[in-house]
């Protein structure tokens, strides 16, 4: 990559604190520190760490598994063992990974869990994998935390209250006995507390796209961004700093008026300002961006950057209410909002950053994003009049891939836009 | 008492209405009743009933409707019933249901609610969240207010306030019911050649487009019937059906299951009319709380149920062994998340615990099984050449 040679302050911190986190997994026998699987939506990160438990995030592993070329492989291994073809690919990736020796991104083996925590939030899916993953890890505890979904687009006291109680009544009391350490509510409070000013500075750097050009891509460049918050360091002080420090280097471009960084270098000139719904493909993820950049499309809002938690409507952890608000923060995650919401939400982001256009990426193997996905693309386009664009891929498995259809679908996409505004300036002059 | 013939044409006529005619003429006999949707798997109808509305089954256009505007809204790799359902919405199959609840099941099931308040369709759109965690005082006081939010829905509409005596009387016809649907299927277990499975299917499915009371004659009939020795026995092996508890194949195909030389003695069709073991507590002050106690200690396993104190597999395996099944097929809706994430599940305990099983994939909308027959009738064949090895091995 171009711009590896001159890698960004920010881009080491993450890179540290990742390899420190799969560092200390590596030694997790030798220093004893419980070992918890969860996913990204709805993730307790806060909680994990009051236990001084490691947290791995099996998604997490399938991305990186695809970007390294590894999935294909992990997906043939669960196939060749009764696992559907049509299901969630991040599953089997994940499964076929474990079958093959659970060696990690980084080479090292990860773990064996010792709690398997279904904060289970905004996909069924999430359900089922862990009821696999129990089967092959029987001395796993399994904690359910079951999240109400808002289906009336809010979040009602008695689905706070069935939260906390989940929580004081099984999360934490199994948690204690599995780690041996006792629930410390002043320890979950003071790391609610760097949740809090985390969330604040995510917010601060994706809301830097209302600046033309927009000095970052929130979907491509998002997806990194998000990493430390959403993969165990929130509530940390590093995650604070990372933060911090990537926002200055955003409002350093911002200054000298400089758009996005991609893998192909600086995006020069910002043409098309689009909105994505939908996961990234990660087997293709660079052949996928580059499309968009020969195009001159940056992508100013995206809503897969709120899986793990929406914060631009201002929600926020909040220090003085823990629980509630750790149950507030799982009912809040992008998925777990009704498909009206989803659209006001998306609606809110195509209007606030200006943006020219709408488009889906609808991944084969994901229901929680993809059933739905047309109906919301409609009434977009019918409530603001912005052009929509659908293209189809999947997360992980390289078959799904198709990039000339992709291609050429958009092209045809950006020509609309361009036609658009060929019409649109003729009316304005 | 009517003939079976009879009885059986009114079943399998009012279940494949699809402008559920019967209820709506229900409907009209008298003022302020309601009719509510419910998608598959499971709701307690009992509420509904004791607020004076009928719960009327949802379970897709099957093979009868043509679908033109369902594919605009679901891309081609979801499963098939959303779209029916949509298709049968929009084509104002459904004008006459005053509101619709969505029994949390699948993420689909979960995100067709929201089109269906997106597009305003009834006068309320529910989407039912059941429980995962299954202590009484957590998990059971989360359910208690789910059903009360739906009643508050329907007392908007016919204002109709649900006592406790309406409520424990409707929680008794519904247990007469199921016990009658399980006397049915035990009959079948030993007679499989007095009633077809698809004989089966559409009695059961009438009970979710009539009213329970209806139903309940009907079941009386049909008992008396089948405890008379009728039909004639086939040389057919016996199989348990799993995995088709939402999205329905086809009449033609449940049939032909039965074709290929497979008595089917349980299956998992109409799971939702069979959800709940037992009887649920119907001499309480509290109804409520037995309807949701009734969920949480008295359910059949379904793939939309965390298992983890209670696996599926097992459960599964008791019922080839309780029921004397043979091996079991595991059919499943073409991308049917829950049943086809269950698969390897079931498979590999089966793989140790010598359960014999094939599995396929079908769409609701699909009436060419040719194939399908032929897979289901080698497996029939070969259970049939190798009987005398032991099929089921658990303890
Ligand atoms: S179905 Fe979608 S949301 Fe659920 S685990 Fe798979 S990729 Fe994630
Ligand atoms: S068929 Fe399966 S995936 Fe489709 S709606 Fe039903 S349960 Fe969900």
């Amino acid at each position: 990559m171009a711009q590896e040679a001159q890698k960004e302050r920010s881009m080491i911190l993450q890179k540290e604190m990742i390899e420190g986190l799969f560092n200390d997994l590596g030694k997790a026998k030798e220093t004893g520190k419980k070992v918890c699987y969860t996913f990204v939506p709805g993730n307790l990160s806060e909680l994990i760490r009051t236990f001084d438990m490691l947290p791995v995030y099996p998604e997490i592993n399938a991305l990186q598994s695809a970007m390294r070329k590894k999935s294909a492989s992990y997906i043939k291994e669960a196939e060749r063992h009764a696992h559907s073809e049509d299901v969630c690919t991040y599953v089997k990736c994940d499964v076929g990974m474990m079958m093959k020796g659970n060696i990690g991104p980084t080479g090292e083996k990860i773990p064996e869990p010792d709690i398997l925590l279904l904060s289970y939030t905004g996909c069924f899916t999430f359900l089922k994998w862990f009821e696999t993953l129990k089967r092959e890890y029987p001395n796993a505890k399994v904690i359910m935390v079951h999240t109400p979904y808002q289906e009336n687009a809010k979040i009602t006291p008695e689905m706070t209250q069935y939260m906390v109680k989940q929580f004081k009544e099984e999360v934490i009391p199994q948690m204690e006995a599995v780690t041996g350490i006792k629930y410390d509510e002043e320890k979950l409070k003071r790391i609610l507390a760097l949740s809090k000013e985390a969330e604040d500075w995510i917010t601060k750097i994706f809301d830097t796209t209302k600046h033309k050009p927009s000095p970052i891509d929130a979907y491509f460049a998002g997806v990194y961004y998000i990493g430390p918050i959403n993969i165990g360091f929130r509530g940390t002080q590093e995650a604070v700093d990372y933060y911090k420090e990537l926002y200055k280097e955003i409002m350093e471009r911002v200054r000298l008026g400089l758009g996005p960084i991609t893998p192909e270098g600086e995006m020069k000139e910002e043409k098309y300002r689009l909105v994505v719904e939908g996961p990234p493909n990660w087997t293709s993820f660079r052949e996928f961006w580059k499309i968009f950049y020969d195009m001159g499309a940056v992508i100013v809002a995206s809503s897969y950057t709120k899986v793990g938690g929406v914060y631009d409507m201002g929600w926020r952890h909040d220090p003085s209410r823990p629980l509630e608000s750790l149950s507030e923060y799982c009912m809040n995650c992008y998925t777990n909002l009704n498909i009206p919401q989803r659209i006001d939400l998306l609606s809110k982001c195509i209007t606030d950053y200006k943006a020219d256009g709408y488009v889906t990426n609808s991944i084969k193997s994901c229901n929680s994003f993809s059933a739905g996905q047309l109906g919301m693309m409609r009434e977009i386009e019918d409530r603001l009049e912005v052009p929509v664009g659908f293209i189809e891929s999947d997360l992980v498995d390289p078959r799904y891939f198709s990039y000339s259809n992709i291609k050429n679908r958009l092209e045809s996409y950006f020509q609309m836009l361009e036609q658009r505004r060929i019409i649109h300036e003729s009316e304005t002059v | 008492m009517k003939t079976l013939e009879e009885i059986l044409k009114f079943c399998e006529d009012v279940s494949f209405d699809l402008n559920f005619t019967h209820a709506k003429k229900w409907k009209e006999e008298k003022e302020g009743r309601v009719i509510v949707g419910y998608m598959p798997i499971y709701f307690p109808r009992e509420i509904i009933h004791a607020a004076g509305g009928m719960a009327v089954g949802i379970f897709g256009g099957g093979d009868r409707k043509q679908i033109i505007k369902g594919d605009a809204y679901y891309q081609s790799y979801i499963c098939h019933i959303p779209r029916s359902i949509m298709e049968l919405v929009l084509d104002k199959h459904t004008a006459h249901f005053d509101g619709y609840i969505f029994p949390s099941i699948c993420d689909v099931i979960r995100n067709l609610s929201g089109i269906f308040k997106q597009q305003n369709i009834g006068k309320f759109v529910k989407y039912m969240d059941f429980p995962q965690n299954f202590l009484p005082q957590i998990g059971g006081v989360f359910y208690q207010q789910e059903m009360e939010h739906v009643l508050k829905y329907i007392k908007e509409i016919n204002g109709v306030e649900v006592t406790t005596e309406r409520l424990n009387h409707s929680i008794e016809l519904y247990n007469k019911n199921r016990k009658m649907i399980d006397f049915i299927y035990k009959i079948r277990q030993d007679f499989p050649w007095r009633l077809s499975i698809v004989d089966v299917y559409h009695i059961v499915r009438a009970g979710t487009v009539i009213t329970v009371e209806e139903h309940n004659d009907i079941l009386e009939q049909v008992c008396e019937h089948i405890k008379k020795d009728i039909g004639t026995p086939q040389d057919k092996v016996k199989v348990i059906i799993s995995g088709a508890f939402c999205e329905q194949p086809s009449v033609g195909l449940i049939k032909a299951v039965e074709e290929a030389g497979c008595y089917v003695v349980d299956d998992d069709y109409m799971l939702g009319s069979r959800m709940i073991l037992g009887d649920i507590d119907s001499k309480t002050n509290n109804p409520l709380e037995a309807i949701s106690n009734s969920y949480i200690k008295q359910s059949q396993f379904s793939s939309s149920i965390y298992d983890v104190h209670d696996p599926k597999e097992f459960r599964l395996a008791k019922i080839v062994k309780d029921r004397g099944a043979d091996g079991v097929i595991f059919a499943s809706a073409s991308f049917c998340d829950p049943s086809l994430l269950d698969a390897p599940i079931f498979q590999n305990a089966f793989n140790k615990l010598g359960i014999r099983y094939i599995a396929f994939q079908f769409s609701e909308n699909i009436n060419q099984y040719k194939v399908i027959k032929e897979q289901v009738g080698a497996f029939s064949d070969s259970i049939k050449l190798w009987e005398d090895e032991p099929v089921v091995a658990i303890s």
